[in-house]
């Protein structure tokens, strides 16, 4: 256990923050804040890997590795897209039922793992990181792999981008207010059907472009998304359900201790520390590490 | 109107007499494997490649003069769907052999169907041995034939400090407790030992893990996709097959499609048969099977494995000269034949006396053969250090 390895291991906790914080964002806007418990979640995580592999067949071969920054806009709104027309057709009839919610939001994420494998067949597709995020910083002896460094980067970027929506801008107000009474919102003059539908594609918008991301250190296949889920929903319960900033926190957390647990111990052992450790501390603070008050759609 | 409807008629009533024929004529097989799911990936190719075998020979007359009637089931990646259909075709259908199962875990789930029934499973793909039934045949390598054969070549590269990482169920778990038994024995160094859940994508910590031991040579028993997260974080970390080999026992020509030449380029597998072998058998195998399911179809181990077993079948069922399972267990000991794998004998356990050949990955997810056992190697399905005194009843 020498301080080369305790640093790699806290770089690797930084890493895994990341991974967290990127899969769970999205789900902090529909679960946190519209309480829909969306299983397909990680089937937008997917999409946005697909989209990038399709950027990069399509810009390719004129960008070059400039096909990541059209995979980026592409993701975002080709996952937007498809959560626009999920919240129209499906869960705009099932808010205030989050068992149904669960069991059409399943139902969905099986359509879209079976459409990924119609479309681009069984086995994933290939994406491979630029060439300029191929190599590594080192120091010291503690090597940061650039692709990781840009994970953890772009993370940040879409947390400070949906901090600053939430809690800057004229829409996030809205968002805010609808999540802290729906009724009163909407005497004020709030469409919440339109906010609603907004929040909705948002949230897949922000998964899609996550899934860029993984994309890059990750396969990309049509069961990648049940490799996510799980650990998006840890997040946002553990971060306080409808707080972003929880939600990052839980993810650095978590993060930090997985990386601490597999290096002192296995990785497989860590996994089971792991979740024993969630479950002792959501007897203690059950509402998370930053609990939100709010008259939302449960209460109602 | 009328001169249709008789041509209906006679078109009909020819059809139900060639179908009662036929069903009086044929022999029935079952093909059980998942063709859905998460294993549908590796299992629907297999499957294809016993079923050319099974239309081949029935393009030739058949098997003492009768047809073979394929019935195919999908085990659907779920254990105990694995043990109904099994129990269905046996049973239902009463066929006369099951061409199926990838998984240990399907394996084990069909075993007591099998051995209840006495029916006769051909099971083509690596596994961890330490399983002796009666009622498979066990056509896939034992450790003996994949593992250690990796291990003894890497020593003789002089890798001496190994590390092994693995997906966490039984497969990886049982052939590395045997490499443990075999690195002791032969004075070389573990350096490191790690699992990760099937179809995990972080390998951060297995990659610092492995920075810290410096190991020599990477035995890899990942399976499926955790495979393209691996390579991909590990060519993050600035390691290449040139400074860090890595060997692979699940990873055969169409994983390396899947994952790509850029990520698995000189690297290595060790399997008892690549696609690229040159023997004519294998040469119309593969042609064979290109023709008939797409000209840039990847072939593996297993589907070798596969369509082989429907000619052995063939051959113990003609030298039986009779369809029953016991009597074909009994004659199969003994046969040998020239297959895409090489010369292949069934042994008295069940399992094959077959080469061993360690090919490097290059273009197109196929791989050169850099090395090869000397001649064939026995099965054994009890490792002598790792379960002493065990043996086939």
């Amino acid at each position: 256990m020498d301080f080369t390895f305790i640093a790699g291991q806290l770089f690797t906790g930084l890493s895994v923050a990341s991974i967290l914080l990127l899969a769970a964002l999205g789900l902090a806007l529909s679960f946190g804040l519209m309480r829909v418990i969306n299983m397909a979640h990680g089937e937008f995580l997917m999409v946005g890997g697909y989209l990038t592999y399709l950027a990069a067949q399509w810009a390719g071969p004129t960008l070059g590795d400039g096909y990541l920054w059209v995979a980026f806009p592409l993701a975002f709104l080709g996952s937007a897209l498809l959560g626009a027309v999920m919240e129209f057709t499906v869960i705009r009839r099932l808010y205030g039922r989050p068992l149904d919610t669960l069991l059409a939001t399943f139902g969905i994420s099986l359509i879209l793992q079976q459409a990924a494998r119609h479309l681009f067949g069984s086995t994933g597709v290939p994406v491979t990181a630029p060439t300029w995020l191929s190599g590594a910083l080192t120091v010291g002896d503690v090597t940061l792999p650039l692709v990781r460094l840009f994970v953890i980067a772009l993370a940040l970027a879409v947390l400070g981008g949906m901090w600053w929506l939430l809690n800057r801008s004229r829409f996030g107000m809205q968002v805010r207010a609808v999540n802290a009474s729906r009724e009163m919102a909407a005497a004020l003059g709030v469409n919440t059907r339109a906010l609603d539908l907004l929040v909705f594609a948002l949230g897949a918008g922000v998964a899609g472009v996550a899934g860029v991301g993984l994309a890059l250190i990750a396969p990309v296949n049509p069961t990648v998304g049940a490799a996510y889920i799980v650990n998006a929903f840890l997040v946002v319960v553990v971060g306080g359900v409808g707080s972003v900033l929880g939600g990052a926190a839980a993810a650095v957390l978590l993060g930090f201790v997985t990386a601490l647990a597999e290096g002192f111990t296995s990785v497989s052992l860590a996994q089971a520390a792991l979740l024993l450790l969630v479950v002792a501390f959501l007897q203690w603070k059950p509402r998370g590490l930053i609990p939100t008050t709010s008259r939302a759609l449960e209460d109602a | 109107m009328s001169q249709l409807r008789s041509f209906c008629v006679v078109t009909l009533s020819l059809t139900l007499a060639a179908g009662a024929a036929s069903a009086q004529g044929a022999v029935r097989v079952g093909v059980l494997h998942s063709l859905t799911g998460t294993m549908a990936i590796s299992e629907i190719t297999v499957a294809n490649a016993a079923q050319l075998a099974i239309d081949e020979i029935n393009a030739k007359g058949g098997v003492l003069g009768r047809t073979i009637e394929v019935v195919k089931e999908d085990g659907a990646s779920d254990w105990p769907t694995f043990a109904t259909k099994a129990e269905k075709l046996l049973t239902q259908d009463k066929v006369a052999a099951v061409f199926g199962g990838w998984t240990s875990a399907s394996r084990k789930a069909m075993l007591p169907v099998f051995e209840k029934s006495g029916g006769l499973l051909f099971y083509p793909v690596q596994f961890e041995g330490n399983e002796c039934s009666p009622n498979i045949i066990y056509t896939g390598a034992q450790p003996n034939q994949q593992a250690l054969p990796a291990l003894e070549w890497a020593l003789g590269q002089g890798y001496r400090k190994i590390f092994l990482l693995g997906s966490d169920y039984v497969y990886p778990r049982t052939a590395n407790l045997i490499l443990k038994k075999h690195i002791a024995a032969k004075k070389a160094t573990l350096s490191g030992e790690e699992y990760v859940a099937l179809g995990g994508t972080e390998f951060s910590s297995v990659i610092n893990k492995i920075k810290a031991a410096r190991p020599d040579v990477i035995i890899n028993t990942l399976n499926g996709d955790s495979n393209v997260s691996f390579f991909k974080q590990y060519q993050a970390a600035g390691y290449s097959a040139k400074t860090l080999p890595v060997i692979s026992f699940s990873i055969a020509e169409q994983e390396a499609q899947a994952i790509g030449t850029g990520l698995l380029n000189g690297q290595y597998a060790t399997w008892n048969y690549f696609q690229s072998l040159p023997n004519p058998a294998n040469r119309k195998f593969v042609a064979a099977y290109q023709k008939k399911y797409g000209a840039g179809a990847a072939i593996t181990d297993p589907m070798a494995h596969a369509y082989m077993d429907v000619y052995l079948w063939k051959a113990a069922v003609e030298k039986a000269r009779s369809f029953d399972p016991k009597a074909v267990r009994r004659a199969i000991v003994g046969i040998s034949m020239d297959s895409p794998l090489g010369k292949i004998t069934v042994a008295p356990n069940g399992s094959l006396t077959q080469a061993v050949y360690t090919g490097l990955s290059g273009a197109g997810g196929q791989f050169k053969v850099v090395a090869q056992s000397k001649g064939v190697v026995k099965p054994e399905p009890y490792d002598a250090l790792a379960f002493p005194g065990k043996t086939c009843p």
